[in-house]
């Protein structure tokens, strides 16, 4: 954003996400939404991370409850398929993997500098229950 | 849809059922509240009012008064009227959300019974909550008695909510001494308040789902001091000709005229007492007893005590020889404010009367007449004299030997 003077703001800092008004958003994909540039859907946060979740669709029964618990709308579904993770703006909490019900999970964090294909190399295998 | 109440053209209010009367005429959307002594019969009354059908909006019972302006934040931010009340050690806790409130340029109306701040804890009426909350971005005016407070909040749902303005408003009114004494109060019928105050027009809602917005974004040394300096500008050049307006209207609508200050026998005054809340009415009556006595006395009261009407002060007080400033909050090592304020007001203006601070009324302490002609006695011997007979602060009404410092 240019450096604007104290006469060149909305009152209260106020902030919109979108530069003009706009209507069935909620059908709108995030990606074809018009976004301004205070809202931080172009802002790259990615680097606050230090563990990173990696998702290994094998396990994945797309169940959604990493979606809908995940705080920072970094799960990328469509159609009700998980599809993966925006790594823009995961700050990488962990609480998908914590909501994740399949043995073994279809996500888990590892560290951030870690290959991908080496992390779902070393996958664990599943837990099988005591009888 | 709300029942309407029939009032009769002069009701027997107390300062606390005349804020809740405007209140519900207003037809808020969300009370938010937390009851504290001496301004809980606002928000009691008021939630009698919605439980007898008289009011359609929400009444949201919360956990503390920080939480109480939370919730008027949250509402006021999704689009809606909102108002509460608070006083003394509630308004304390309130302070962190005022600065909220402001910042993010939420219309609320906060009724402000005031009361003393502990310790020693104290439930009675003094300024020291109004005090507080006087650098908080805030309109604040200031009730000398129940009409008033009810004529003031219908004035200030008008001026908060005004597009120009977006800013949140305290209505003041003294513990105990306006808040349950009841006097008669002339009244607007519920149609004619409402339509006074008019529908509530949304800005920048945050539920407006066609353009969503962000409140309470955070800003660092490159943003701040914009953000802070916008409010600032639209605090000093803004807010006082919308405040002018709807006094203007509000006189067209009842008759009764509001002024930034109240200018009580000043033009031709030689000494004047400038004071706020019920104090204003006192030296009024004492300034009449002493004019019948040919002595030449006015009183000033301030109205609207933020944003502080420089000239509009200055200008009353440009005939006077002598100001005996009223400050009813202990000033914590220096001079109370109004003393600050008016030294401030008077010293670049042509008039440079003699200029003395009085802390008095401290946790409900009676301010007699008998103080006040002495305190008006005081002025006149300093416009005699042309310079301060007395200390330039002065206890009144402490027990023990005299306290006068400076």
């Amino acid at each position: 954003m240019a450096n604007k003077g104290w006469d060149e703001f909305d009152a209260g800092a106020i902030l919109f996400s979108f530069n003009d008004k706009v209507d069935n958003i909620a059908t709108t994909l995030a990606e074809d939404r018009p976004y301004s540039p205070s809202n931080s859907f172009t802002a790259s946060v990615g680097d606050w991370r230090i563990e990173k979740p990696i998702f290994n669709k094998d396990y994945c029964i797309d169940c959604q409850f990493c979606w809908i618990y995940c705080p920072d709308v970094s799960i990328i579904a469509r159609d009700k398929k998980m599809i993966g993770i925006d790594f823009d703006h995961c700050k990488g909490c962990g609480i998908c993997v914590e909501v994740c019900p399949t043995n073994p999970k279809s996500l888990l964090m590892f560290d951030e500098h870690k290959d991908d294909d080496e992390c779902l190399a070393g996958w664990p295998e599943k837990d099988e229950k005591e009888k | 849809m709300a029942d309407k109440m029939d009032l009769l053209d002069v009701e027997v209010w107390d300062g606390n059922m005349a804020a809740s009367q405007a209140m519900r005429q207003a037809q808020i959307d969300v009370v938010a509240a937390y009851p504290i002594t001496p301004s809980t019969p606002v928000v009691e009354n008021y939630a009698g009012f919605l439980a007898n059908g008289y009011i359609d909006g929400e009444f949201v019972m919360v956990e503390s008064e920080h939480a109480a302006m939370s919730g008027c934040i949250g509402a006021a931010a999704a689009g809606g009227r909102v108002a509460t009340a608070t006083s003394s050690q509630g308004f304390d806790l309130m302070v962190e959300t005022l600065y909220q409130a402001s910042g993010m340029r939420l219309p609320i109306i906060l009724n402000v019974v005031n009361r003393a701040l502990a310790a020693p804890l104290n439930v009675n009426g003094d300024h020291s909550d109004m005090y507080l909350g006087r650098d908080s971005g805030w309109i604040q005016f200031n009730a000398y008695n129940a009409q008033d407070a009810y004529d003031l909040n219908l004035i200030a749902f008008r001026v908060a909510e005004d597009h120009k303005v977006r800013l949140p408003a305290m209505i003041h009114q003294d513990g105990f001494m306006t808040s349950h004494t009841a006097e008669g109060v002339l009244t607007l019928s519920d149609d004619d308040a409402y339509n006074f105050i008019g529908d509530y027009k949304p800005m920048n809602a945050m539920l407006d789902f066609e353009k969503p917005a962000t409140y309470g974004v955070q800003t660092e040394e490159d943003w701040h001091f914009e953000h802070k300096a916008r409010q600032h500008n639209d605090l000093m050049t803004k807010v006082n000709p919308v405040i002018q307006e709807v006094f203007d209207a509000f006189e067209k609508e009842t008759g009764r005229k509001f002024d930034f200050v109240t200018n009580h026998n000043l033009d031709d005054a030689d000494v004047a007492i400038v004071a706020m809340g019920t104090t204003v009415d006192t030296a009024m009556l004492v300034a009449d007893q002493l004019r019948e006595e040919g002595k030449k006395v006015g009183v000033l009261g301030l109205r609207v005590i933020r944003p502080f009407p420089f000239e509009k002060l200055a200008a009353a007080l440009s005939n006077v020889k002598a100001v005996c400033c009223m400050d009813r909050s202990a000033p914590g090592g220096t001079v109370g404010m109004l003393y600050n304020e008016i030294c401030g007001a008077m010293y670049n203006s042509a008039n440079h009367p003699v200029i003395t601070g009085y802390v008095y009324g401290l946790g409900g302490r009676d301010m007699t007449v008998e103080y006040l002609k002495g305190i008006f006695a005081d002025g006149e011997a300093n416009a005699a004299a042309g310079k301060p007979t007395t200390p330039l602060q002065q206890f009144i009404g402490v027990r023990g030997p005299k306290l006068n410092f400076l």
